[in-house]
């Protein structure tokens, strides 16, 4: 009994820290603010199929981890190189600044 | 033990906290290290060291290094010395000091407590895990490592150096 409030307890801790890095994507405009959101976001994705892997005793959540930590790993090499393109033709970090499109 | 996740808990949402909230991009790096290692111990502490271990080399090690790289290439010039003159200032790194070292002690103190296992939770340890990552989701491996390279094709194309036409809107 006691261990099942300690997993109820994880999935509180994972939608607290996914809501803090969906607040921090919304309100911040430094682009590099919003990668490190989103990778908060990530964190605590991956934080419940732990959570919820350890539950059952199985290794899936585990599993579905390292997936997790592949695609941010390849969504945040793709996301630096964006914002580096960008910081080189708008010379701003500015997420707004890129809000106009060319078409 | 639950003291233990409680005061991780407690430190992981103190630090995304000061992460989203800070100014200088490095502050929030350091901040955001100190919340991927206090995940780490929850993950430890619910039965999945191997995720742990991941937590710590990929995330902490390789992604956030990544990002560091991104932050120094973006600041050169006459600034950059400067900003590491204030990197060795204690206000910038005695916060993120402090937390680590709540993390340390709580590590020190389940490791002399017989580790995860006093949890109450059963440990699923690499093996298990490896054994299903390479049978039941050896797809998604593949799909992954097929990501992995997208990724990587991506960000070379992205990352390269503009050559001539490109003032026309042109790329070569």
């Amino acid at each position: 009994m006691t261990q099942d409030i300690y997993l109820n307890h994880g999935l509180i801790l994972a939608s607290v820290l996914f809501a803090l890095g969906l607040f921090g994507v919304l309100a911040r405009r430094n682009i590099i603010f919003v990668l490190l959101s989103i990778e908060v976001m990530l964190n605590a994705a991956g934080l419940v199929f732990v959570v919820a892997g350890a539950k059952w005793g199985q290794a899936d959540g585990q599993v579905m981890f390292i997936f997790i930590l592949a695609m941010a790993a390849a969504e945040v090499s793709v996301g630096l190189a964006l914002m580096l393109r960008m910081y080189h033709i708008l010379k701003t970090l500015d997420a707004d600044a890129a809000g106009r499109m060319k078409g | 033990m639950s003291a233990v996740f409680y005061l991780s808990a407690f430190v992981a949402v103190a630090a995304t906290v000061m992460v989203i909230t800070r100014v200088n991009a490095v502050h929030a790096l350091l901040y955001f290290i100190v919340s991927l290692l206090s995940i780490a111990l929850i993950f430890f502490l619910l039965g999945a060291p191997f995720v742990a271990a991941l937590e710590v080399i990929i995330y902490a090690g390789a992604i956030m290094v990544l990002f560091v790289f991104v932050i120094m290439l973006l600041n050169i010039g006459s600034e950059a010395a400067e900003k590491e003159k204030q990197l060795l200032s204690p206000q910038l790194w005695a916060g993120p000091a402090l937390l680590s070292a709540v993390l340390l002690g709580e590590f020190i103190y389940v490791l002399g407590h017989g580790g995860a296992r006093a949890g109450g939770i059963g440990i699923v340890g690499p093996r298990v895990v490896g054994i299903s990552l390479l049978t039941k989701y050896v797809i998604g491996l593949e799909l992954a490592s097929m990501l992995l390279l997208a990724g990587l094709v991506g960000a070379y194309h992205l990352g390269r150096r503009q050559e001539a036409g490109r003032e026309s809107g042109e790329r070569s």
